[in-house]
């Protein structure tokens, strides 16, 4: 064997995708991160659709009004406060500057990082899926569903990732470890995930689904639930959410 | 080069050519500016003034076309904690045409034991050279090595020693920074030194500790130098530092059995008996010290 220089970058999709699998899999074997991201859906899942804790109101069945609140929280719970942990502890052990001196570039990084969190993501959904249905779960939804459903997750997912990484790349990484969890269980609490926001004052209710996670869990019910067939209040709002947090992320990250 | 942080000049105008196929080591006290240097050089930052240049390319403007061919070892840190050795290099060599094969880096390192080990499981000795196959695993025609040998035991250093004398044999330009002198003599073709941001001195370890000729010998304290001097051959010097540690260089000369018969003479004439009497040349350490001088750096 010899070190006779022989270099060349590799292809970007190859970079992207190895990124990506090292990534899910640093994820998938951290247990408070599985924690956060499925066992305590699960458990809400379970937990709020087997005792009448909370009444919801307005003809659902339990688990008719709670699957698409914990999808929800799923979502934030991956592309927010999972990401924005990890990121913030990868900046602070010098990972994303060892990156930078690589041929990955970082657009490529985060192209990685959106891979990671959307097959996190495809993966929770399928499990809240099955486990709703073998719950008694049955969707009333229209056929554009099919479509609207992953729009809104898609958005939601781009407006949690941009203020995942604004906190990661400005704050330390106990500071974002802080702040992930707190905003976290704030948004669980008053995000439409469990407790309906139909309970709560008008004026606080209508605040409240201008939340990314109220916008979240109100679009995927209307269309999950409600047969609605395309939520435009909701579905704008996340985009503006979007659009706002990837551009603040993009101006203050700092790599170091 | 010049750059800043804030009111803070880390390199104060620097200038440093590293010639291609050579190891070029930089030397400098901590706060001299050295990881600096080579963090510009490596396009984490842009210099302040100056011009830099790269294996002919800017580094903070031709990052996608340089960063492939280089290999970057970071003073400290930049491995994701919980992560395998063995998964890390593999990682990284997904991103290379033509990679090195992880298994063999990992052999030649000493790591192949810990390939299935978290990289905050490892010694700091196996940290470093985690931190060494990830900086080779691209081929790459240069590499930075920041204090490459830090951290490792006697048997790492010398195996990362050998290591680096083969990558310069199979054609990889090396540049390294190191507080052992031993080391830059070693292996460097060409040591510059630094000191507050600027060159203080730049050449061959040869032609940097120079032909002078020395002689040392211990005795006891106080001894009168300027007696001594006009005993010794036109030509020499003498000095006593620190106390009862006399030392007599001949500068551009060697020590010749003459002023070895003075010096023993002038003793003998004293009844001083001379411990630890030694002729040497003057090593690269000598030099360093008498360049950046003997305080210690904040």
């Amino acid at each position: 064997m010899t070190f006779a220089p022989a270099p060349g970058a590799a292809p970007m999709s190859r970079m992207v995708a190895a990124q990506a699998a090292l990534e899910t899999r640093t994820l998938l074997r951290n247990g408070e991160q599985l924690t956060l991201t499925l066992i305590i859906p699960l458990l809400l899942l379970a937990a709020f659709s087997l005792e009448p804790l909370v009444s919801f109101g307005g003809g659902y069945t339990r688990i008719d009004f709670l699957t698409p609140g914990v999808i929800a929280l799923a979502v934030m719970s991956t592309a927010f406060t999972s990401q924005a942990i990890a990121t913030g502890f990868e900046r602070r052990y010098g990972v994303l500057k060892r990156l930078g001196a690589t041929p990955l570039s970082r657009t490529g990084l985060i192209a990685a990082k959106t891979t990671t969190v959307i097959a996190v993501e495809l993966g929770q959904t399928v499990i809240i899926l099955l486990v709703a249905l073998g719950l008694g779960w049955s969707p009333n939804a229209a056929g554009a569903a099919i479509v609207v459903v992953p729009l809104l997750v898609l958005l939601g997912t781009a407006a949690f990732s941009g203020f995942a990484l604004l906190l990661a790349g400005t704050l330390r990484a106990e500071a974002t470890l802080a702040a992930a969890n707190l905003i976290y269980v704030v948004l669980l609490g008053v995000g439409g995930v469990v407790f309906p926001l139909t309970k709560f004052p008008a004026g606080a209710r209508s605040f409240l689904e201008l939340l990314p996670t109220g916008a979240l869990s109100t679009g995927l019910r209307d269309v999950l639930a409600n047969a609605a067939v395309f939520p435009v209040r909701d579905v704008v709002t996340l985009a503006v959410w979007a659009v706002a947090g990837i551009a603040l992320a993009a101006r203050f990250f700092r790599w170091e | 080069m010049v750059k800043r942080y804030g009111a803070l000049t880390a390199v104060d105008g620097l200038t440093l050519t590293a010639r291609r196929g050579e190891v070029t080591a930089i030397l400098g006290p901590n706060g001299a500016g050295k990881t600096t240097t080579i963090e510009v050089c490596e396009g984490y930052r842009a210099a302040d003034a100056g011009t830099v240049r790269v294996l002919g390319l800017d580094p903070a403007r031709d990052g996608t076309a340089l960063l492939p061919r280089i290999g970057v070892m970071l003073q400290s840190g930049g491995i994701p904690p919980a992560v395998p050795v063995g998964e890390y290099l593999r990682l990284l060599s997904r991103f290379h045409m033509k990679p090195q094969d992880p298994a063999w880096l990992l052999d030649i390192t000493g790591l192949t034991g810990s390939a299935r080990t978290p990289y905050k499981r490892l010694s700091g000795g196996q940290q470093q050279r985690l931190s060494l196959a990830a900086a080779l695993i691209g081929r790459p025609e240069l590499v930075f090595l920041d204090e490459p040998t830090a951290g490792m035991d006697p048997q790492a250093r010398h195996a990362t020693w050998d290591l680096i004398t083969q990558l310069r044999a199979d054609g990889v330009s090396v540049i390294l920074t190191t507080h052992f002198m031993e080391e830059a003599e070693r292996l460097s073709d060409h040591v510059v030194i630094i000191d507050a941001g600027r060159t203080v001195a730049d050449g061959t370890p040869a032609t940097l500790t120079g032909s002078a000729g020395q002689l040392r010998f211990r005795a006891e304290p106080g001894l009168d130098t300027d007696s001594l001097l006009s005993a010794l051959p036109a030509g020499s010097a003498a000095k006593e530092s620190p106390a009862g540690h006399y030392l007599i260089e001949v500068p551009g000369g060697t020590v010749e059995p003459a002023l070895l018969a003075a010096v023993t003479a002038w003793c003998a004439e004293r009844a001083v008996l001379p411990s630890s009497l030694r002729i040497e040349s003057r090593t690269l350490e000598d030099v360093f010290l008498e360049l950046t001088g003997r305080e210690l750096r904040q």
